[in-house]
């Protein structure tokens, strides 16, 4: 059986149909074709299937999707503007939060949620936000590092190839 | 010390802003027109004959496409070490998920609908499980013996310093089956294309190594088997020999259907049947002086294989030359075995080997220092290797910082005072302990494999420089480092130069992403691509000039004779101009490659050596068996950090998976021969939440083989931290754990068998 239903996806509305026992990563990826969001256990263990749902970050793989009916749903996809990386993709390289890949769009949407609702989040704010989030190569270090710079107001930009801390803001924390 | 323009600095990875942007193409992303699902028909037993492959008929196999071994249009096996590994089992089967059948349909849906038509009837036989009960040859898995491989060093004179010592210290030690746990499962598409020829693209470390196998059952020519690596979402190992198996199941299913055909692995799936790394015991005799002095050393190493030999004759050589520890020992006597179960086939991860020798004698090291009463440190210092002493295979070492990096981890960590407090106990759950470890790791492979390996790597040049390389970016970012290196060479950025994931129509054989050999070999044949890419520059400068390219010299990055210079970019740029692009290939010297007898087990194992110290610092909560690790201080002497990011990132993340190893990931074989877990929730791995505080300090002591003075990195973060952990967790408690993991109902059974933990 196939519901449509209406959210709004990456800041745009959409309608869509999909079998009502479908996951939500299985709409994104299978039927929305956006394969930034990974299914790397689909048992909501890992975490690398991660978008924010309403601001929270969800497992894709745990939610059905009929119910983002009426919801706001950002992808990895969503996180460009115009071409211009967000801040968090931005010190992710910079910082050297990237291995393998394949868990960093889902660490992206967990250290955005994060972010939104806590701007300034300490280290063990960090952790537990992404303890969700299973990485192997890293080690999990530079992903801090690359929130907490983030965090601090950090802007990083491309000059002649090497990413440089171009911005110090301290913003006031919440 | 060289001033280098390229080299040690931390440029952004070139696949960063694809993979923010999760625009990386991993193999389960790639869109295939009119691609078919395969899937497998998995024994699900462990040893048995098989009678028959029953098809129901009440499903419509017009639907399908069915290959068993009777009915496979090829050889059946998958080239390996040893060919011994079938694509489909024929009459019997050896291990649980082992294939019996293949099936490939338009969907998923279809094809599990065929799968649960398939009856594989199979008559069980008596399985083993474990080295122990294999060594008995009741039940004949492999071989005439289950002897999968078997080798022996003997040093010295051992009985008399056995004779003459004043203590012998015995041991016997175990580690556990270890998942690598990329978090991109396995997956491969093969793609037949109108010619004849097949396409493969898929989650892989060593396209080669695909090629060669499909060559191999196939018969096919190479250049008529394209081999494409998608982004490769982790391997550690993983990903080495199982895609070869992969590849070779879906190339069947897209020849007889004359589809495309992918199989894209489920996380239960990859537990249950991909290899993991070989679970081991190790038995240790040491003669012993008072003064901690280890004159003699016995060892007995012993591998589960599982039921083939996929890499376990490797992983073994490996393991053989890395089980002495890091310790100039005159007597030595080692023996090792590789034995066949009816358990799906171990294969490489990260350490290939050595972590299991590593972790048995460096616990063995903390076992001479409790019955001594010595500092573990001490022990370890009395023996420690230096330059110019010889390991048990005869090889007379150059390069040596083993000594430095343990007394500097030890320094760092304030390893003496902590140790000394914390053995003191304290009130309350929480139990401090630091424990530490020396290890190191060989680079490249193991004895002559660099000398006969024939490495190439080619750069091209048609208005802009490409370097093309088989070895893969898994993640450790070989295709950032690569370039980076060629860049150094040339006088230019690391953005000029591109360098494509590989293709096998494309990139010459660079060989396998294996054996913390791309940036050491690779890298190294990388530079030698680049001094012909001069050469060839000279001559055609001196040429249009009229001169001698001996008139035209290179340095600070540019060609100058004595009227003009031009920069690599403009060099390159004129002579493209005038005869149109070129390329030029790299090759590796002979004298870089060591040089060793394996029939005698004699000789130069490894050119160059990576040392490596780790001091861990844990809290054992003794009223929950958890053990939380606080602090690790890591000393690593690496040759030389090209990207100091990179080197960071990857000592880390093989340290943390070494940890979890210690403790927490747990894998064991049930009775009916299957893995204990087909869940994440079942195989716990370090999160957020398990990372200590990182103290990292790389040394770099530049070898003369690898580039600008690299040696191997990737595994070296793996070989040290478990018996470090083991010995903190013995600091706290005061037990002394020989098997890892040491879970937290190990260690409680431990400390209740201790009688508590009050001191």
């Amino acid at each position: 059986m196939e519901k449509t239903i209406r959210f709004h996806l990456n800041e745009k509305p959409l309608e869509v149909s999909c079998p009502v026992h479908w996951t939500l990563l299985e709409l994104i990826r299978d039927r929305l074709g956006l394969t930034g969001t990974k299914g790397g256990c689909r048992e909501g263990e890992c975490g690398t299937c991660t978008v924010i749902v309403d601001g929270r970050n969800v497992n894709s793989c745990m939610m059905l999707a009929v119910d983002v009916a009426g919801r706001s749903v950002t992808t990895v996809e969503g996180l460009e503007r115009n071409g211009e990386l967000h801040p968090l993709q931005k010190a992710f390289i910079a910082k050297g939060a990237i291995q393998c890949g394949f868990c960093t769009p889902g660490m992206l949407m967990s250290a955005k949620a994060l972010l939104d609702a806590n701007p300034r989040p300490s280290r063990s704010e960090i952790r537990k936000a992404l303890s969700g989030n299973l990485c192997r190569c890293t080690g999990y270090e530079k992903i801090f590092e690359a929130i907490e710079s983030v965090g601090a107001g950090e802007i990083f930009d491309v000059d002649d190839g090497v990413w440089q801390a171009i911005e110090q803001v301290q913003k006031p924390r919440d | 010390m060289p001033q280098f323009n390229v080299i040690g600095t931390s440029p952004p990875r070139l696949d960063g802003r694809e993979k923010v942007l999760g625009q990386a193409p991993f193999i389960a992303d790639v869109p295939i027109p009119g691609c078919w699902v395969g899937g497998v028909v998995a024994s699900p037993v462990p040893h048995g004959r098989i009678r028959a492959i029953v098809r129901d008929p009440a499903f419509d196999w017009s639907r399908v496409v069915f290959v068993d071994a009777a009915s496979l249009p090829c050889r059946n096996f998958v080239h390996m070490v040893r060919d011994d590994f079938p694509i489909l089992a024929e009459e019997k089967v050896t291990f649980v998920t082992q294939a019996v059948a293949l099936v490939a349909g338009p969907d998923r849906a279809t094809v599990d609908e065929a799968l649960r038509h398939v009856t594989v009837d199979i008559e069980p036989l008596p399985a083993v499980f474990s080295v122990d009960e294999a060594l008995k040859g009741e039940v004949v898995v492999w071989g005439e013996d289950n002897v999968i491989d078997e080798y022996r060093i003997d040093r010295g004179d051992v009985k008399k310093a056995f004779a003459e010592a004043d203590l012998v210290v015995e041991g016997d030690y175990a580690t556990g089956l270890h998942e690598q746990l990329y978090l991109e499962n396995q997956g491969m598409a093969a793609i037949p294309r109108d010619d004849g020829s097949l396409e493969i693209v898929g989650s892989m470390q060593c396209p080669y190594y695909v090629q060669g196998a499909l060559e191999q059952a196939l018969g096919l020519a190479p250049e008529r088997l394209r081999v494409k690596p998608c982004v490769t979402g982790g391997g550690f190992g993983g990903k080495e020999d199982y895609p070869s198996v992969l590849a070779l199941w879906t190339a069947v299913l897209a020849l007889k259907s004359g589809r495309p055909v992918r199989i894209l692995y489920e996380r239960g799936q990859d537990l249950q049947s991909t290899p993991k790394r070989h679970p081991s015991t190790t038995r240790i005799r040491t003669a012993v002086r008072r003064d901690g002095t280890i004159t003699g050393l016995e060892i007995e190493l012993r591998f589960n294989g599982g039921a083939f030999t996929t890499l376990s004759r490797v992983v073994q050589q490996r393991g053989m030359l890395h089980c002495q520890g890091a310790y100039r020992i005159a007597n030595v006597a080692i023996h090792s075995l590789t034995v066949a179960t009816n358990m799906v086939p171990s294969g490489a991860y990260r350490g290939f080997g050595a972590p299991q020798g590593l972790f048995a004698i460096e616990r063995h090291m903390d076992r001479i220092a409790r019955e001594l009463a010595l500092d573990p440190l001490d022990v370890r210092l009395k023996n420690i290797v230096d330059e110019g002493d010889t390991f048990p295979c005869g090889q007379k070492l150059k390069g040596v910082f083993a000594r430095q990096v343990l007394e500097r981890a030890a320094e760092l960590s304030g390893y003496r005072k902590k140790r000394a407090l914390y053995a003191q106990g304290s009130e309350g759950p929480l139990r401090r302990g630091i424990g530490l470890s020396v290890a190191f790791h060989g680079g490249g492979f193991t004895g002559s494999g660099e000398a006969t390996m024939g490495t190439v790597v080619r750069i091209d040049y048609d208005g802009a420089f490409s370097l093309h390389v088989s070895s893969t970016d898994m993640g450790q970012g070989a295709l950032t480092v690569l370039p980076m290196i060629a860049a150094e060479a040339l006088g230019l950025r690391p953005d000029e130069i591109a360098a494509p994931r590989p293709d096998t129509a494309v990139c010459p054989n660079s060989g396998p992403t294996v054996a913390s050999r791309t940036t050491m070999y690779v890298g190294r044949v990388v530079t030698e691509a680049c001094k012909a890419l001069i050469d060839e520059l000279r001559t055609f400068l001196a040429y249009q000039e009229g001169i001698s390219p001996r008139a035209i010299a290179f340095t600070k990055g540019a060609l100058h004779c004595r009227s003009r210079s031009w920069t690599v970019a403009q060099a390159a740029r004129a002579r493209c101009d005038a005869q149109g692009p070129f390329s030029v290939e790299g090759r590796l010297p002979q004298e870089a490659a060591a040089c060793f007898n394996l029939d005698r087990f004699e000789g130069e194992a490894y050119r160059s050596y990576a040392w490596i110290a780790q001091a861990v610092e844990v809290a054992v909560n003794v009223d929950t068996y958890e053990v939380k690790p606080l602090e690790a201080t890591i000393v690593a002497e690496i040759g030389r950090a090209i990207h100091p990011v990179l080197v960071e990132g990857q000592i880390a993340g093989g340290f943390l998976q070494a940890l979890g190893w210690s403790h927490i990931e747990d894998l064991t074989v049930t009775p009916e021969g299957r893995f204990s877990a087909d869940q994440l929730n079942a195989y716990l791995i370090p999160t957020t939440l398990d990372t200590p505080q990182w103290h990292i300090d790389v040394m770099e002591e530049p070898c003369d083989v690898g580039a600008y003075g690299a040696k191997g990195l990737g595994e070296l973060p793996m070989n040290g931290a478990a018996p470090a952990a083991l010995s903190a967790v013995e600091n706290a408690t005061g037990v002394f754990g020989t098997e890892i993991p040491l879970t937290g109902e190990k260690l409680f059974r431990l400390i209740e068998a201790q009688g508590g933990t009050e001191r």
